[in-house]
C-alpha cells in the first residue's frame, strides 16, 4: 500500500512533441483514480511513465513516498494489467501467476498460496493449468488480474483493461475489478477513454486532454461542476449541451430567443451556456423557447430528442411517457446552468 | 477453405506435374540409382560391374578413415550448428535492443547472406592466409603459428570458422524477426515482473522463439552437413590428404577423384539414413518442447 505523488511530470518526444505537460496528481493510499480523456490525450503515457515502460522527461514521479524516475519496472512494487492482457503464452495460468513472485525469490509454498488464494478470488480454479490460448477473453482478463494481485503490490495500474472484451463482459468486469479493488484497498490508477468506466470505478477522476489536466474531482463533482467546456462535453452520455449566448441583466439570449432567469446571478457579456439534456424540461402554456425536432431516438424508459433552436443543435432527454406536442418550447432549471469563458471555455464561478 | 471444382478429371494432376517430375528426376531417380549402385563394383573405367552384395557397406563401416571423418563430421556439425546458431541469436538480440541506426545495422549483418559458399569459402581462405591473412597474423600475435592445409586442427578451426560466419546472417534474419513477433507488451509485462533482463531472456523471450530455434536447428544441421561442400573444398585446396573434410566431401572424393562409385554410393545411402533418422528424432523428441503460439 502506498501513496503515489505525480509533480510537474512531462513527456517530450523528438521533434518538440509534448505528450503530457507538467502534470500534477496527489494519490492518497487505497485510492482509485481513473486517468480519462480521448485517444491521444497523453493517459497511456502517463501511466506507462510511472510504470516505468517510459522514461520521465522532467518532474518526479514517487511511490510511497520514494522518487522513482530512475527506478527499473520490477522494483517499482507495482503490477500492471494490460489491455491485451500480455499473458505468457508459454505458461501455465498458474505459472503466469507465480511468475513475478518466483523472480523475487518468494519461498514456494507461499507462492502457491498466494496464486490459490488469487485463483479462487477470481474464479479461475477449473484453468489453473491451461495455457491463456485456451481461455476465453474474460477468462484471460482475470489471469491478467490474478497475476498482479497475487504481487500484493504498492500500487495496481490498469491500461485500459477492459477494451478488448464484448459489452456486457465488459459492464460485469469493471464491477468485479470495483469490488476486489475496495477488498484489498490496493491504491489504483486505471487508463481508459470510456467516460462510463471511469464514472462508475473512479473515486477521483483525472480528465486529461492534450496532456494537460482539465480537472480533478470526484465523479460527481466532475459530473456537476464542470470545470470547461472540454470536460462538459467529454463526461456524461449524451453529452452537454453548449450554446454561445450573450446575456444582460436575467436574459440569456442566443439566436432570436430569449431565456429568463430568476433567482441567479448571471456573468454579463458573452460566455457559452452549458445545460445537460436531463436538466431541460418540456415548457407549459407557451413559455421558454420554440424548438425544433430532427430525429428521436428511443431507449425504453428515456428517449433522447434531437433538434435545435434558433439554430444552435440542442438535445433533451425526455420520459417516454410524455406525449409530444405538436409545438415544443422548453425551459430550463435555473440551477442547471453552467457558464463556461467564451474565450478560454473556463467555467465561470459565480 | 476454398473447394477448387475441376471440370476436368485430370486437369490437378497436370498442375502437379511439373513438380512432381522434379522431384522424381532430380531426387527419387538419383536415389535409386545411388541405392542400386551401391551393391555393386564399379568398373573404373566403365566396362561393366559386379554384383557384390553389402561388402560396399562392410568395407566403408570397417574402414576407419571413414570412421575418422565420420567423427570429425559429427564434431563439424555440431560446433558449426552450435556457434551459428548461438552467435545469430546474440546478434539479433543486439540488434532488436537498438533503436537509433537499426536498419543501417541489419542490412550490414544480412547482406553477408548475399555472398555464395564458395565464394565464401574464398574469401575465408584469404583471412586465413599464409602470408596475407590477417587472422593468421592474429594468431601469431599470441604465438600459434596457423596453419592451414597442413596442420589438422588448424584446418579445422579454420573451415569451421569460415562455416559459422557464412550461415550467421541467416540465422540472424530468422532470429531478429521472431524476435519482433514477441508482443511488445508481453516483453513489458515480463520486465514488470523481472528485474534480470538475462533471466527474462531465458525464460520469456527464448521460449517464445522456440519454433524459429526449432526450424534454424534443422536447417543449420543440414547446413553443415551438406551445403559446406564448397568451403571444405576451397579450404583443404583439393589436397585432402591429411587434411580434415567431412562425410559428403569424402563422397564426391571417393566417387569422382577415386573413381569408386560403388563404394561413393554407398557412402551416400549411410549419409541419407543418418539424415532420416536425424529428422525423425527432431521432429519426434524436440518439436515437443518447442512452444507454438
Amino acid at each position: 500500500m502506498a501513496n503515489i505523488q505525480i509533480a510537474n511530470v512531462s513527456k517530450t518526444y523528438a521533434g518538440d512533441i509534448h505528450a503530457v505537460k507538467s502534470v500534477n496528481i496527489d494519490i492518497a493510499d487505497g485510492e482509485f483514480i481513473v486517468l480519462v480523456g480521448p485517444s491521444g490525450c497523453g493517459k497511456s503515457t502517463l501511466l506507462r511513465m510511472i510504470a516505468g515502460l517510459e522514461t520521465i522527461t522532467s518532474g518526479t514521479a514517487s511511490i510511497g513516498g520514494k522518487i522513482v524516475n530512475k527506478v527499473e519496472p520490477a522494483e517499482r512494487d507495482i503490477a500492471m494489467v494490460f489491455q491485451n492482457y500480455a499473458l505468457y503464452p508459454h505458461m501455465s495460468v498458474y505459472a503466469n501467476m507465480a511468475y513475478g513472485l518466483k523472480n523475487r525469490g518468494t519461498p514456494k509454498a507461499e507462492i502457491d498460496a498466494r496464486v490459490k488464494e488469487a485463483v479462487r478470488m477470481l474464479e479461475l480454479e477449473p484453468y489453473l493449468d491451461r495455457k491463456p490460448r485456451a481461455l476465453s477473453g474474460g477468462q484471460r482478463q482475470r489471469v491478467a488480474m490474478g497475476r498482479a494481485i497475487v504481487r500484493k503490490p504498492a500500487a495496481f495500474l490498469f491500461d485500459e483493461p477492459l477494451s478488448n472484451l464484448d459489452a456486457k463482459l465488459r459492464v460485469s468486469m469493471r464491477g468485479e475489478i470495483k469490488q476486489l479493488q475496495k477488498r484489498l484497498g490496493t491504491t489504483s490508477l486505471y487508463v481508459t477513454h470510456d467516460q462510463l468506466e471511469a464514472m462508475t470505478l473512479a473515486d477521483r477522476l483525472v480528465v486529461l486532454n492534450r496532456g494537460e489536466v482539465e480537472q480533478i474531482g470526484t465523479p460527481l463533482d466532475v459530473y456537476h461542476n464542470p470545470a470547461s467546456t472540454f470536460v462538459a462535453g467529454f463526461i456524461g452520455s449524451p453529452a452537454m449541451n453548449l450554446v454561445n449566448v450573450e446575456i444582460t441583466g436575467q436574459t440569456i439570449a442566443f439566436g432570436d430567443q430569449t431565456i429568463s432567469v430568476e433567482n441567479r446571478t448571471l456573468p454579463q457579456g458573452k460566455s457559452t451556456l452549458g445545460i445537460r439534456p436531463e436538466d431541460l424540461r418540456l415548457a407549459q402554456d407557451g413559455s421558454g423557447f420554440a424548438f425544433h425536432v430532427d430525429y428521436i431516438e428511443e431507449l425504453g424508459a428515456q428517449r433522447l430528442v434531437h433538434g435545435h433552436a434558433s439554430g444552435t443543435p440542442l438535445t433533451v432527454t425526455l420520459s417516454s411517457e410524455v406525449a409530444l406536442p405538436e409545438d415544443i418550447r422548453l425551459s430550463v432549471l435555473a440551477e442547471k446552468l453552467h457558464f463556461f469563458s467564451a474565450e478560454t471555455g473556463k467555467r465561470i464561478t459565480a | 477453405m476454398k473447394r477448387v471444382q475441376f471440370s476436368h478429371p485430370y486437369l490437378p494432376y497436370l498442375f502437379l506435374l511439373p513438380q512432381m517430375a522434379v522431384i522424381f528426376i532430380f531426387f527419387y531417380w538419383p536415389s535409386a540409382q545411388a541405392i542400386q549402385s551401391s551393391f555393386y563394383l564399379e568398373d573404373p573405367f566403365g566396362f561393366g560391374s559386379t554384383f557384390v552384395g553389402i561388402n560396399n557397406y562392410t568395407d566403408i563401416l570397417s574402414s576407419s578413415e571413414y570412421m575418422r571423418i565420420a567423427w570429425f563430421t559429427v564434431w563439424f556439425t555440431v560446433l558449426v550448428t552450435f556457434f551459428s546458431l548461438s552467435i545469430g541469436l546474440l546478434l539479433a538480440v543486439k540488434a532488436d535492443a537498438i533503436l537509433k541506426g537499426a536498419s543501417a545495422y541489419k542490412t550490414l549483418l544480412i547482406s553477408v547472406y548475399a555472398v555464395a559458399p564458395p565464394v565464401a569459402g574464398l574469401i575465408g581462405v584469404m583471412f586465413f592466409d599464409q602470408h596475407i591473412g590477417p587472422f593468421v597474423k592474429f594468431a601469431a600475435l599470441f604465438g600459434w603459428d596457423m596453419r592451414i592445409g597442413i596442420n589438422y586442427y588448424d584446418t579445422a578451426i579454420a573451415m569451421i570458422t569460415i562455416a559459422v560466419w557464412k550461415q550467421i546472417p541467416y540465422n540472424f534474419i530468422f532470429f531478429l524477426s521472431g524476435l519482433q513477433g514477441i508482443p511488445v507488451s508481453v516483453r513489458e509485462a515480463s520486465a514488470i515482473d523481472c528485474r534480470s533482463g538475462l533471466r527474462r531472456f531465458w525464460t520469456i523471450t527464448l521460449p517464445l522463439l522456440s519454433p524459429t530455434a526449432f526450424f534454424l536447428l534443422i536447417i543449420n544441421m543440414t547446413y553443415a552437413l551438406f551445403d559446406t561442400f564448397g568451403i571444405v573444398d576451397t579450404t583443404v585446396k583439393d589436397k585432402a590428404a591429411n587434411n580434415p573434410i567431412t562425410l559428403v566431401y569424402k563422397v564426391y572424393m571417393d566417387g569422382f577423384r577415386g573413381n569408386d562409385l560403388g563404394g561413393s554410393s554407398a557412402q551416400s545411402v549411410i549419409l541419407m539414413i543418418v539424415v532420416f533418422v536425424l529428422t525423425i528424432f527432431q521432429f519426434r523428441f524436440l518439436e515437443r518442447r518447442v512452444h507454438y503460439n
